[in-house]
């Protein structure tokens, strides 16, 4: 048998590597992904351990990396695809990583700085250019003589004093002129106003481009201001007054001529800046080019590299013997694999001597390893959810592979939806290997994609029990014809139309020949469907569908230990546990099921009035009562309930201390000189090839295991009285439990029922082209309800009642569940966020 | 519907076809590492679904009680389904 049924064998094994190939074999080993390794200096504080400079010079190499990379996105840049994976960098590869990743991180970093401060520039100059040409406009316009000046706010109008004026006031005209934020005019009018009035004569015009803010980056429309002033003593406070507004203010020129001076030489220099900037972005677009080719393959090979480190920090250095020795966990299948990568290791670092594993014999646990494909991934890691397998312990995903969607089945029955969930994974799976699909990162959308093996599995066993349920979106179909006949019922009873328009509803009885003509072949018949008592029949049919399924699965449960005790080589746990488990389980449940199948069988409508009871039956057969009223289902009832009964009590003490009696009297036995392997199913410590991290104390306790087992058989003794009371209380708990399938079987159904009768059925009212307008919406309201109730929130209830069933009721039967997985040390594939 | 359904014919071929894929089945698949599991598969499917179909047909071999029809329903289905 393959290994899914039963962890792999795993062994504990040493290697002794040369120091000098140490590197080159441990990414050998990771590539491959075959071992775990295990710490030997767990006492050692991470900065002591012996490559730790060599960690942290990859920690730096990645701090550059994640700057270029932010640069990178900074830009707008995607970086590169990796064609393949790269192994990781010899030592003078890292080098050269290390030295033009850094040359090109500060290029990257200079040419940022020289851009910024060239676009400064440009928007100095910019807004200059504005602020002359803004002001020419004031300062070129005649005025009206005679007219006060005035300052007022937002005007483009506002005339300045003319030099008729200045003359007549003797006093020469300064100007003050700059940009200030928008916000701010106001504020600013108002002080100047009441610090300078009547001085001076300020406008104000809005910019006719926005520009950007340095501070905040966003670009806003500037209002350039133009004041004009006499006095000394003014134009201090004005410029004073702008300082504190955080105006920009620029010089200007006092003749027309100078002016124009001043704008050629500006639209000169704006000119040349602009072809410097040009340029400084095309060498930065070139930096930024070279950096996303590059960077992906630095990134893998630096983790990688890191990852080597530091597992070459946990082997512990042989000093004496100038080698590496390192403690693996190694699948007993991989050792030639391994020796290979070992010697391929020392090929590729040019050392003479070879590298070589020897396997160690050890006490304790190996971890779990159980090889999965894509499709059993799916059904193992459910399992392992609950509790990974312990060592060489019974799997019990195989078998989930197939009874897990079938529980779910039958909590969720209807072709519809089970189409529609069928055909939403089969996409899922056909599309598998689109990279599209594959690199989502909404974790939901994952969490459906990792499992779409499994949905389609639910969804075609879905499909197959609503055929059996015969519901289709809470519709029946009549495949084969029905089994009752309403005509003969009718001829017989003389149903006219007058009587039936009397009486609103009338039964069918079975008993009247013609009216029953056998049972319907395939599933439920579909008269049911429209039957109103048609939930007397499906519950009861329902419920014993139920009991009988658990009681099967858990049967099937207690079974699959017998390939524990069988591998474990406690044979005598097949007589003493196995056997008064299944006889009590048997003889309880097994007879119940037993009676379920006997009424449907001999009990037919003749006897329909006098029909027994199987509950009541059940409930006198462990009280040792009878009841008048019901009678037996067949002669000598009585004795055989009362022989199981007594049997089931019987098994309950070998239960309870057959398994500690045992082990007891083997230890007081006279003991054997040969301890062979049937009390400990693992090997004992012997004293040469003992794990490196075991100290003397844990050998020494090694050889103390019959005396401590003496001393545990207290132990032994309470942990199999709390076996058997689990075992015998679960099993009447647990078969109530699958109940559940009965309850949401019918919680699925009444759902459909209701979202037909009350929104699709309104669609089909008016059957006039009106009506076929009106049945567009009703539908789409059917579709986006049937989605997310019936699919969506009735599906996940089925998923998680189905694995509690799994989890509790089935696994608890045999499963220990106290392992721990195997994680193998191996480059896992880099996902770029 | 006039014809009466028989019950053994039903019996017969289901348990002949699930007998199929559950008993003969196995045998015929090829060797790979996947022989296993694909056999555990069948073996499961085949008794889950034969198990769920026979409870289904035995719950409905011999009825204690018949439908409660409404007399619309009986109106409509005594000339429809005959």
């Amino acid at each position: 048998m393959g290994s899914l049924f039963r962890s792999e064998e795993v062994c504990l094994a040493q290697l002794f590597l040369q120091s000098a190939s140490a590197y080159s074999c441990i990414s050998e080993l990771g590539e491959r992904g075959l071992l775990e390794f295990r710490d030997l200096n767990p006492k050692v504080s991470p900065f002591q351990r012996r490559f730790v400079g060599e960690v942290r010079r990859c920690e730096e190499m990645e701090k550059t990396f994640t700057f270029l990379q932010q640069e990178l996105r900074a830009a707008g840049r995607v970086p590169g695809p990796l064609s393949e994976s790269p192994r990781a960098p010899a030592a003078r590869e890292a080098l050269r990583v290390q030295e033009q990743s850094e040359q090109l991180a500060q290029e990257l970093r200079e040419v940022t700085r020289n851009r910024a401060s060239l676009r400064d520039n440009l928007r100095d100059l910019r807004q200059y250019l504005h602020v002359l040409r803004e002001g020419q406009r004031f300062t070129s316009l005649p005025a009206p003589l005679g007219s006060p000046p005035r300052p007022r706010a937002h005007s483009d109008r506002e005339p300045i004093l003319d030099p008729s004026l200045h003359q007549h006031l003797e006093r020469k005209i300064n100007f003050v002129s700059g940009v200030i934020h928008p916000w701010r005019v106001t504020s600013f009018e108002r002080l100047l106003w009441r610090a300078c009035r009547g001085y001076l004569v300020a406008s104000f015009v809005e910019m006719p481009e926005p520009m950007e803010d340095l501070a905040t980056g966003e670009n806003i429309t500037w209002v350039i201001f133009l004041i004009s002033y006499w006095g000394e003593q003014i134009g201090q406070k004005i410029r004073k007054i702008s300082d504190c507004f955080h105006c920009q203010v620029y010089p200007y020129p006092e003749s027309e001529a100078s002016r124009t001076d001043t704008t050629t030489k500006l639209h000169g220099r704006i000119q040349e800046l602009s072809v410097t900037l040009e340029e400084t972005e095309k060498y930065l677009a070139e930096v930024l080019d070279k950096v996303a080719l590059a960077l992906p393959t630095w990134r893998v090979q630096v983790q990688k590299m890191k990852a080597v480190y530091l597992v070459l920090n946990q082997c512990s250095f042989d000093v004496t013997k100038k080698c590496l020795i390192a403690e693996v966990w190694c699948p007993v299948q991989d050792l030639t694999q391994v020796q290979d990568a070992l010697r391929q290791g020392s090929y590729q670092s040019g050392s003479s001597v070879e590298c070589f594993v020897q396997r160690v014999p050890t006490s304790e646990r190996p971890p779990t390893l159980i090889r999965t494909n894509k499709f059993t991934a799916g059904f193992q890691s459910i399992v392992d959810a609950y509790g990974v397998a312990s060592y060489e312990e019974v799997n019990p995903a195989p078998y989930a592979i197939i009874t897990f969607p079938f529980i779910f089945a039958i909590m969720f029955g209807d072709v519809g939806h089970g189409l529609l969930m069928f055909l939403f994974a089969l996409w899922m799976v056909l599309y598998e290997d689109s990279p599209r699909l594959r690199q989502g990162t909404n974790e939901i959308w994952l969490m459906f994609f990792e499992g779409r093996y499994l949905i389609l599995l639910m969804g075609a066993f879905s499909i197959y029990t609503g055929f059996i349920y015969n519901e289709c979106f809470s519709k029946a179909t009549t495949i084969f014809p029905s089994a009752w006949s309403v005509a003969t019922m009718a001829n017989h009873s003389s149903w006219s139309s007058a009587y039936l328009a009397t009486h609103q509803l009338l039964t069918l009885d079975p008993n009247i020949t013609g009216v029953f003509r056998g049972p319907y072949p395939f599933g439920i018949d579909p008269i049911w469907s429209l039957a109103t008592n048609h939930l007397n029949f499906l519950n009861s049919f329902k419920m014993k569908m139920s009991v009988v399924l658990g009681i099967v699965h858990m049967g099937f449960g207690v079974v699959l230990g017998v390939f524990n005790h069988v591998h474990f080589r406690q044979k005598h746990r097949l007589v003493l546990e196995f056997l008064p488990e299944m006889i009590f389980l048997l003889a309880l449940f097994g007879y119940l099921v037993f009676l379920i199948f006997y009424k449907w069988i001999k009990f037919s409508a003749a006897d329909s009035l006098m029909a027994p009871s199987i509950l009541i039956h059940f409930i006198d057969m462990f009280l040792f009562t009878s009841n008048a009223e019901n009678r037996p289902l067949y002669p000598g009832q009585v004795p055989v309930q009362t022989v199981l009964v007594v049997l089931a009590l019987a098994s309950v003490p070998i239960l309870l201390l057959g398994t500690p009696l045992y082990q007891w009297c083997r230890q007081h036995a006279p003991r054997m000189p040969l301890a062979t392997g049937e009390q400990e199913p693992l090997l004992e410590g012997q004293e040469a090839g003992n794990s490196v991290n075991t100290t003397m104390e844990d050998v020494e306790s090694g050889g103390h295991s019959p005396d401590t087992q003496h001393l545990d058989f207290a132990e032994v003794f309470m942990h199999q009285a709390i076996h058997t009371i689990e075992y015998c209380l679960g099993c009447v708990s647990n078969t109530a439990s699958y109940l559940r399938l009965w309850a949401l079987s019918l919680a699925h159904a009444q759902l459909s029922e209701v979202l037909w009768t009350m929104v699709m059925r309104n669609g089909f009212v008016g059957l006039s082209y009106v009506g076929g307008v009106v049945l567009v919406p009703v539908f789409a309201a059917f579709a986006v309800l049937t989605v997310a109730i019936l699919l969506v929130m009735e599906g996940l209830s089925a998923f998680l009642h189905a694995l509690r069933l799994h989890w509790v009721e089935f696994q608890n039967k045999f499963y220990v569940g106290a392992g721990y997985k195997l994680c193998p040390f191996a480059f896992a594939p880099d996902t770029w966020e | 519907a006039m014809t009466a359904h028989s019950f053994a014919l039903p019996i017969v071929l289901f348990s002949a076809f699930w007998g199929l894929v559950g008993i003969a089945a196995p045998w015929f698949v090829p060797k790979g590492p996947n022989r296993g599991v694909i056999i555990t598969m069948l073996v499961t499917t085949a008794v889950c679904c034969y198990l769920f179909w026979l409870i289904a047909i035995l719950a409905q071999a011999n009825p204690l009680f018949g439908p409660q029809l409404k007399n619309e329903t009986i109106w409509y289905l005594r000339f429809l389904w005959e």
